[in-house]
């Protein structure tokens, strides 16, 4: 028997948002945040969107409470912003009073300040500054966080692709059920940078017209930016500290597509065996979800992929489903963590997000998602997947308590 | 941790051996990572293609996996999603992302490759194990400054305590230029096999790894 | 056209990382996607960035990409076509 796993706060930064409450008012008023890159010098900046968190890395430093002169890699400073609300939104005073650990996640790490260094070094090994590159490790944003909150308990670095954060949350969960801490900050962040900009575009699925997931045209995915977390805690600590939580993590599942390094299998099977461990782990049955928030990056293999396995763990009947990567981009690492936060939202305000950009419903499948925001119907439990490269597929389950 | 568990098999690659449940199995003077996996490669005996198109932190784990794995006959015994692999480095891809990041480098000679672009995630050495042994559990990927025993011992014990698989493939994968590392362990419940290296245990775990 | 066939045949195996594989056993007529070469989606974007290195021949969309792609005798009469070979 495990214990009980509690949701006491939650920060996000992103391209619809600078704070909780931001995001929420941009959900509710379908406002999407992709748009012209602004921040970054890319060769694409005329040609293809992107969903930028709009503010640049001075801004949020400022954000961020750090020294003007520190050295921070941008993923870093949206994981800072993130995890310091998520921190004060759970009302936690004394961060050592009970045993915490920090897993974050990341798939650039601190790669927008080492791209600048590589391409002046690669031209002459004398130029150069390496102070921009000593933030490149994917465990320097996760150790910035850990000092800033003053977490020492248990630190750790996930980096799975687009299933990271997910996975950061699910990591999170069990240490928690299995009592070995007692409270959790997780979650993850990323920052667009040349390298995944790049890399998407030679993949050729970045869609020039900014990403419409499960729509039959769809042509592939939108980049975005941002950083979220999650602090949860045991039951214990919320008898003994009367806090109140704003959410369950019910269950998880992770599971492996085993198809190829990048695309999905047809048939879904990963996303099938991820979600059906959720509802095993979690004891809810799909009947009892109320909305999933999908994966949805609005490429044409994943929507297919994810699409059909819905179907079928449904039979059929499928809950109220939508992508909120029409909103945000798709945030690579980050993205659990964000579609995690999105989730609660959804069950504090009783709304179903809704899919802007969607018009024809693809010709495989029988079900489209919702394309207005829904505030008729009771949202107790929520899926949310997240589908990395390497076939890593994260399902996750909340529940309002 | 609530039933007991046993490594059945390890291997380690390092310093240009290979090393199976302490055997030899190859060795080369080369110092060279690609010779070396080339070597090897040929070595087991095996036809993959793909293996040729992997990035070098691929086919480090790729091939350590085909040795722990190589008699093991893993289906027999377990269902796909039965079988869990945890792997960990220091280094994530950055062997790649160096290799990716010289066809973004120049303005001029602006060619960014997609073939070494989908390798710059250090997970995707698990896709291509599971790919290859048809494995379809639970995979995660840590990083940590050094091979931790006890974390690796507590976070497979909650996985076998919480049955989230039956068998667990775990270890380290690391790779930088000319300086690579690996070693894999096999888990299993020790209730369900007869043959055994050790017991599942943060101080065993620790011996086998600095075994040379 | 023959030389260009085989000029290809060998920037194929290159940078595909084909190692196991010789140009004469390449079918320059039999279709590039099928398991014999077990080439896959990765496989296709980057022959299409060997035809723009090389050739200077770019390729905008995958549904292009499919026809040019076909095999190797159509990827030498795409660059033959725009005079590139």
């Amino acid at each position: 028997m495990s214990d009980r796993v509690f949701i006491t706060g939650a920060g996000i930064i992103s391209s619809i948002g600078f704070t909780y409450e931001e995001v929420v008012s941009s959900l509710e008023s379908s406002r999407s945040g992709i748009g012209r890159l602004m921040h970054i010098d890319s060769v694409y900046k005329d040609e293809i969107p992107f969903a930028e968190v709009n503010a640049s890395n001075n801004e949020l430093k400022e954000l961020a409470q750090v020294p003007g002169s520190g050295i921070f890699s941008r993923t870093s400073l949206l994981g800072l912003i993130a995890a310091r609300q998520a921190l004060a939104h759970s009302g936690t005073e004394n961060i050592t009073e009970y045993r915490t650990g920090l897993i974050s996640a990341t798939t650039v790490g601190g790669m927008d300040r080492t791209e600048k260094f590589f391409s002046k070094f690669l031209k002459d090994k004398n130029h150069g500054r390496l102070r921009d590159v000593i933030t490149h490790d994917m465990g320097d944003s996760t150790e910035k966080i850990a000092e800033a909150c003053g977490i020492r308990d248990y630190v750790t670095t996930i980096s799975t692709a687009c299933s990271s954060s997910a996975n950061a949350i699910l990591l999170g969960s069990r240490l928690i059920e299995n009592r070995m801490l007692d409270r959790a900050l997780v979650g993850g962040a990323d920052a667009l940078t040349l390298f995944t900009i790049n890399g998407f575009n030679s993949l050729m699925i970045l869609d020039r017209n900014g990403c419409r997931p499960f729509d039959n045209d769809r042509n592939g995915l939108t980049l975005g930016e941002g950083a979220a977390y999650l602090v949860l805690e045991s039951e214990e600590v919320i008898n003994k500290t009367g806090k109140k939580a704003i959410g369950t993590v019910a269950g998880y599942g992770n599971a492996c597509d085993a198809f190829h390094q990048t695309a999905s299998s047809p048939d879904g099977n990963g996303a099938f065996i991820s979600m059906n461990k959720a509802f095993m782990k979690s004891g809810i049955t799909p009947d009892k979800i109320d909305y999933i928030n999908a994966h949805g990056t609005g490429t044409k293999n994943n929507d297919l992929s994810e699409g059909k396995a819905v179907e079928r763990l449904f039979a059929g009947s499928v809950p109220p489903i939508s992508s909120t990567k029409s909103f945000t981009g798709h945030t690579l690492g980050a993205a659990g963590a964000i579609e995690a936060v999105f989730s609660i939202m959804a069950i504090e305000r009783q709304c179903i997000w809704p899919n802007p950009g969607f018009k024809t419903r693809m010709s495989e499948l029988g079900f489209a998602p919702v394309t207005e925001l829904n505030r008729e119907m009771s949202v107790r439990n929520v899926l949310s997947n997240s589908f990395g490269f390497g076939g890593n597929n994260t399902s996750l389950i909340f529940s309002k308590c | 941790m609530k039933e007991s568990c046993t490594i059945t098999s390890y291997c380690t690659i390092r310093d240009n051996i290979a090393i199976h449940d302490g055997r030899l199995l190859f060795e080369s003077k080369t110092k060279n990572f690609n010779e070396f996996a080339s070597g090897l490669y040929r070595h087991s005996g095996i036809s993959y293609p793909k293996f040729h198109k992997m990035d070098n932190l691929c086919k480090l784990g790729f091939l350590a996996a085909e040795i722990l794995l190589k008699e093991k006959n893993l289906s027999y015994k377990y269902a796909g999603d039965e079988i869990g692999i945890i792997l960990m480095n220091s280094s994530s891809s950055l062997d790649t992302d160096r290799n990716y990041q010289k066809t973004i480098s120049n303005r001029t000679d602006y060619f960014p490759s997609p073939a070494v672009f989908v390798y710059t995630l250090p997970n995707v050495v698990i896709g291509e194990i599971c790919i290859r042994h048809k494995i379809f559990g639970e995979g995660n990927f840590f990083i940590t400054e050094k091979f931790n025993p006890s974390f690796v011992f507590n976070y497979i014990s909650q996985l076998f305590d919480n049955d989230f698989v039956e068998c667990c493939i775990t270890g380290w994968v690391e790779i930088s230029g000319n300086n690579f590392e690996s070693v894999l362990f096999l888990i299993e419940k020790t209730g369900k096999t007869e043959t055994g290296i050790a017991n599942f245990e943060p101080s065993e775990i620790e011996s086998i790894y600095n075994r040379k | 056209m023959e030389q260009l066939v085989q000029k290809l045949k060998e920037e194929i195996i290159t940078s595909l990382n084909l190692s196991e594989m010789k140009p004469e056993n390449i079918d320059e007529k039999a279709p590039l996607f099928v398991d014999g070469l077990g080439l896959d989606s990765i496989d296709a974007l980057e022959l299409t960035v060997l035809l723009e290195k090389k050739y200077g021949l770019k390729i905008k969309t995958s549904d292009e990409g499919k026809k040019v792609l076909y095999s190797v005798r159509s990827m030498a009469e795409f660059i033959r076509k725009n005079n590139k070979g």
